[in-house]
C-alpha cells in the first residue's frame, strides 16, 4: 500500500510572475543548496530575472556557479542559456559582513568604530549561533527591497535543526530587546529616577554575581556594546519584524528538502507543523536522492532466488569441467544461500585497487584474472544489484509513507538519485530537470 | 584483574590511550549513530562508557529507543560481556547553573539570573561560553573518580558538532580569549584545553564515501591539526558492497553479451530470452543499474584514495539496508570491535 501524495509541480511555481520568494530549508546534507542552485539555473533559463543567496556552498558548487569567494554582493553567473529573456544572480552570504553593514548604515562613524572594535560585538558578530540564520533574513530583505530582481531563491544556513531558521531571527531579537539588555543599561538610566532605586540594588547584585561568573571587563565590554547598540535595537527588531512578515506573504513559497531518510523527513515533519503554525506558505517538500528501478516488478526476493539458482547451475558446470577455461573456479560460485547479500565488505577487496581492473566479478575474485566473466556470473551481479536497489526502493517507500500519512495535503516533489555529486552547470540543469518531473525517472 | 584496573594501567610504550572520543562528521553521514556504536563497542570486558550529545536533539533516546533523556547520566545499554553505557544530554542553561552553584553557591540568584534572561544570554549569545559549559562538562565526566579513586568511566565518547564548527567548539580557549582575558572563565577554558590536547582525546571523522563529506574531512582534518587538537581515526560509515566492478559493467554492457545474459536470466526462470521475452527485457533496467553501481564504484575508490592519504586510521561500518535500530546498533559496535577499535583503547 502506498500513500499518493499530490505532485508539486515546479515549474508552474517558477513560472508564475507572482512568485518572488523561494526558501529551501531543511535538515543539514539533504541537498538544499544544490536544490536552491538548480532551481534558480532552472527559472533562469524560463525567462526569469533570478538571484540565489547560498550560506555555505561546497566549494565545488560555488565554482560552478562562478562564486570563487566570498563578497556579499550578487555577481552574475556565466553559461546561463538566457535565449528565454532571464538571468541568474549568485551570492554567497558573509555573515560578519553583513552585521558590519547594518552596523555601518545605522551609526554615526564615530559609534559605529566603537562597536566594531568591541570585543563582545567581534564575537557576536563572528559566533552567535543564530547571528547566520538573522542575517541571511537580513539580506534576504535587502535583496528584496532593491528589487533588482523578480525571483530570489534562499539556502537556508547549515542549522543543527531546520527550525533554527526560524527561531534564531527572534531569539536574536528578543536578546537585543530583551529584559536583561533593559537592566544592563539600566545603571546609566535609572540613576536619573530616583524611584528606580529598587532596580538599582537588584541589579547591582546580579551584576556582580555575573562579572563573578563572567569576569568584570567581559560584563563592562557588554554594557558599552550595548549602550553603543541602544539607539539601533528599534532598528533590529523592526527589520527582523518587516522580514517575518515578508516570509508570510503570498508571493513566498517555502520549499520544505528532504531525503527519504528517517531523521531527514522527521525534521521536514517538524518543519511543516511549524510552517503551518506560523502562517507561513509552504509549497510542497522536495524529497532528494529518491531511488527507482526500470525494473520494478522484479522483486528481491525473486531477484535472489535467480542469482542463486545461476550460481548454483554455473558451479553444477564447472564440477563437471565444461568449460572450465573460461570460468571462475567451482569453489568460488558457491554462494551461501540465506539470502543475505552476502558479498564482503568491499574493505577486503579494495585495500589495493590497483588491482582491480582484470577481475571481472570483485566478490570470490580469482586469483587468475578473467577478462571475460561468463555470462552467467554477470546475470547473477545484476540481479543481485538488483535486489539491493529493490531493498533500498522499499525502505524509502515505507519511510516517505509516513510522511504522506501525516501530511497528506504536503505536494510531494521526488527528485531521482544521481550516482555522483554535482558540481556544474549542466548537473545543476539535470536536477532541475528532475525536480521538473516531480517522479523518479525508470532508473 | 578487574577491567577497571586494566582501563587504569598505563601502557608501557605510547602515550596513555584515548579516553575522551569526540565524534564530529558533516551532517547526514550519521555521526550519532556512530557515536552510540563507539560507546557500546568500548564498554566491552565490563567497562563503561558515557555517551554525551551535546546539541539538544535527544538523538541518542531516539537510536536507543529510550524516553528523552534529562540533564542527569543514566544507564541506557548494557554492552554485551556485562559493560554499561550510560548517556547524557547537555543542556547548556543547567550547566551554567550547575557550574554556578557549584563555584559560587548561587542558589537562588541563580534562579532570579534565569528568570531575567541573564543564563539564556550567556549561554546562548556568547557562544564561546556556552561552548566551554559543554566542553567542561565533557572533561569533568573524564577525569572524575569516585572515592576509592576509580575512574567513573573508562571512556567518554561525544557526538560532538558537525565537522564544519568543530575546530571552533574544541578551540574554546581562543573562543573566550576576546571575551575573557582572566577570571573564572578563562581559568575553566584553559583546563578544558589541556584535557582536550592531551594525548587522552582523540577527535574521529565520520565521513561517507562521496565527495562532500570526504571534502569535509580533509578540511576538518587540516583545521583540527592546525589548532593543535589531537585527531584520531577517520570513520566511513553507511558503507555498500561492490557486487560488480566497472570493468564487469562495461564487460556486460557489450553488445554481443547481451544475449548471453537475456540467456542466463531466462535460465533462472525469469522468462524468455528472445526479443521481446521477461528476460530480454529485463536486461536494460538492470544494466543501467549496474552502470550506476559501477560509477559510484570507481567515484568510492579516488574517495576512499583521498581518506587514505590523510594518512589515519580508518575503521568501515556498513550500510544497514533497513536503517539502524537498536540490533543495528550492537552489530555496528561489534564491527567496531573486530575492526581493533576497543582493541587499540586497550592497549
Amino acid at each position: 500500500m502506498s500513500w499518493e501524495a499530490p505532485v508539486l509541480e515546479i515549474n508552474p511555481l517558477l513560472d508564475d510572475p507572482k512568485t518572488r520568494i523561494i526558501v529551501c530549508c531543511g535538515s543539514g546534507g539533504v541537498g538544499k543548496t544544490t536544490t536552491a542552485a538548480a532551481l534558480g539555473v532552472r527559472a533562469a533559463e524560463r525567462g526569469r530575472r533570478a538571484v540565489v543567496l547560498t550560506i555555505d556552498p561546497a566549494r565545488r558548487l560555488a565554482q560552478s556557479m562562478g562564486l570563487t569567494h566570498l563578497d556579499n554582493t550578487p555577481r552574475k553567473v556565466a553559461g546561463i542559456d538566457e535565449s528565454a529573456g532571464g538571468e541568474l544572480h549568485a551570492m554567497m552570504l558573509d555573515m560578519k559582513r553583513t552585521f558590519d553593514e547594518i552596523v555601518e548604515q545605522h551609526a554615526d562613524p564615530a559609534r559605529a568604530q566603537a562597536i566594531l572594535d568591541n570585543p563582545f560585538y567581534q564575537s557576536l558578530s563572528a559566533g552567535f549561533a543564530g547571528t547566520q540564520e538573522y542575517m541571511a533574513m537580513e539580506k534576504l530583505g535587502q535583496l528584496r527591497a532593491r528589487d533588482e530582481w523578480d525571483l530570489i531563491i534562499v539556502d537556508t544556513p547549515p542549522s543543527r535543526s531546520a527550525l533554527d531558521f526560524l527561531d534564531a531571527p527572534k531569539r536574536l531579537g528578543s536578546f537585543l530587546d530583551g529584559k536583561f539588555i533593559k537592566m544592563l543599561l539600566a545603571p546609566a538610566k535609572a540613576g536619573r529616577r530616583a524611584g528606580m532605586a529598587f532596580l538599582n540594588v537588584g541589579m547591582s547584585m546580579m551584576t556582580g554575581a555575573l562579572s563573578k561568573v563572567v569576569g568584570a571587563h567581559l560584563l563592562q565590554d557588554v554594557q558599552t556594546f550595548v549602550a553603543a547598540m541602544d539607539t539601533m535595537f528599534g532598528g533590529f527588531r523592526m527589520r527582523a519584524d518587516a522580514t517575518y512578515r515578508l516570509l508570510q506573504a503570498s508571493g513566498t513559497a517555502f520549499l520544505v528538502v528532504a531525503t527519504p531518510e528517517r531523521d531527514a523527513l522527521r525534521e521536514a515533519s517538524y518543519f511543516v507543523q511549524r510552517l503551518a503554525a506560523e502562517d507561513m506558505p509552504l509549497a510542497g517538500l522536495v524529497l532528494n536522492r529518491v531511488h527507482g528501478s526500470g525494473a520494478a516488478e522484479l522483486t528481491t526476493e525473486r531477484a535472489l532466488a535467480a542469482a542463486e539458482a545461476l550460481e548454483e547451475l554455473e558451479f553444477a558446470e564447472a564440477a563437471n569441467g565444461t568449460d572450465a577455461a573460461n570460468r571462475l573456479e567451482g569453489d568460488e560460485s558457491e554462494e551461501e544461500s540465506d539470502g543475505e547479500l552476502s558479498t564482503p565488505l568491499p574493505s577486503r577487496l579494495m585495500e589495493s585497487p590497483g588491482n582491480l581492473p582484470h577481475r571481472g566479478i570483485v566478490h570470490r575474485a580469482s586469483e587468475k584474472p578473467i577478462l571475460e566473466p561468463p555470462a552467467e556470473s554477470l546475470a547473477a551481479g545484476l540481479l543481485r544489484l538488483h535486489a539491493e536497489r529493490m531493498q533500498v526502493v522499499a525502505r524509502e517507500r515505507r519511510t516517505r509513507d509516513r510522511f504522506a500519512a501525516v501530511h497528506p495535503d504536503v505536494p510531494v516533489a521526488e527528485v531521482a538519485a544521481l550516482p555522483s555529486d554535482v558540481h556544474d552547470l549542466d548537473g545543476l540543469r539535470m536536477v532541475g530537470e528532475r525536480l521538473a518531473e516531480g517522479q523518479p525517472t525508470a532508473a | 584483574m578487574s577491567a577497571q584496573e586494566r582501563a587504569d594501567r598505563e601502557p608501557t610504550t605510547a602515550g596513555p590511550a584515548a579516553r575522551l572520543h569526540i565524534v564530529t562528521g558533516k551532517g547526514g553521514t550519521g555521526k550519532t549513530t556512530v557515536a552510540a556504536s563507539l560507546a557500546l563497542a568500548l564498554a566491552g570486558e565490563g567497562r563503561r562508557t558515557l555517551l554525551v550529545e551535546v546539541e539538544g536533539r535527544q538523538g541518542i533516546a531516539q537510536l536507543f529507543e529510550v524516553e528523552p533523556l534529562p540533564y542527569e547520566e543514566r544507564k541506557i545499554a548494557v554492552a554485551p560481556g556485562g559493560g554499561e553505557v550510560y548517556a547524557l544530554a547537555i543542556d547548556p542553561e543547567l550547566a551554567l547553573l550547575d557550574y554556578l552553584d557549584m563555584f559560587y553557591k548561587l542558589g537562588r540568584a541563580g534562579r532570579a539570573l534565569k528568570k531575567i534572561g541573564a543564563i539564556d544570554f550567556a549561554t546562548t549569545v556568547a557562544p564561546g561560553l556556552r561552548d566551554v559549559l559543554l566542553t567542561g562538562k565533557v572533561c569533568e565526566a573524564v577525569r572524575r573518580k569516585d572515592n576509592a579513586g576509580w575512574r567513573a568511566y573508562d571512556a567518554v565518547v561525544m557526538d560532538a558538532p558537525p565537522t564544519g564548527r568543530i575546530a571552533r567548539f574544541l578551540n574554546v580557549n581562543d573562543e573566550v580569549a576576546g571575551l575573557a582575558r582572566f577570571g573564572p572563565i578563562y581559568n575553566q577554558a584553559q583546563a578544558v584545553m589541556r584535557v582536550l590536547k592531551s594525548s587522552e582525546t582523540a577527535v574521529h571523522l565520520v565521513t561517507l564515501l562521496e565527495e562532500m563529506p570526504v571534502q569535509e574531512t580533509v578540511d576538518g582534518v587540516a583545521e583540527l591539526r592546525a589548532a593543535g587538537l589531537p585527531v584520531g581515526a577517520v570513520l566511513i560509515n553507511m558503507l555498500r558492497s561492490v557486487v560488480l566492478d566497472d570493468m564487469a559493467v562495461a564487460s556486460a554492457g557489450d553488445g554481443n553479451r547481451r544475449a548471453a545474459i537475456a540467456k542466463a536470466l531466462s535460465q533462472a526462470g525469469l522468462g524468455g530470452a528472445r526479443r521481446g521475452g521477461y528476460a530480454e527485457r529485463l536486461v536494460d533496467p538492470l544494466l543501467e543499474q549496474a552502470r550506476e553501481h559501477a560509477e559510484r564504484v570507481v567515484l568510492e575508490r579516488q574517495e576512499r584514495a583521498e581518506i587514505a592519504a590523510l594518512a589515519l586510521p580508518t575503521y568501515e561500518l556498513e550500510l544497514l539496508g533497513d536503517g539502524v535500530d537498536l540490533g543495528g546498533l550492537y552489530r555496528l559496535a561489534e564491527s567496531l570491535r573486530k575492526q581493533g577499535f576497543a582493541r587499540e583503547d586497550t592497549r
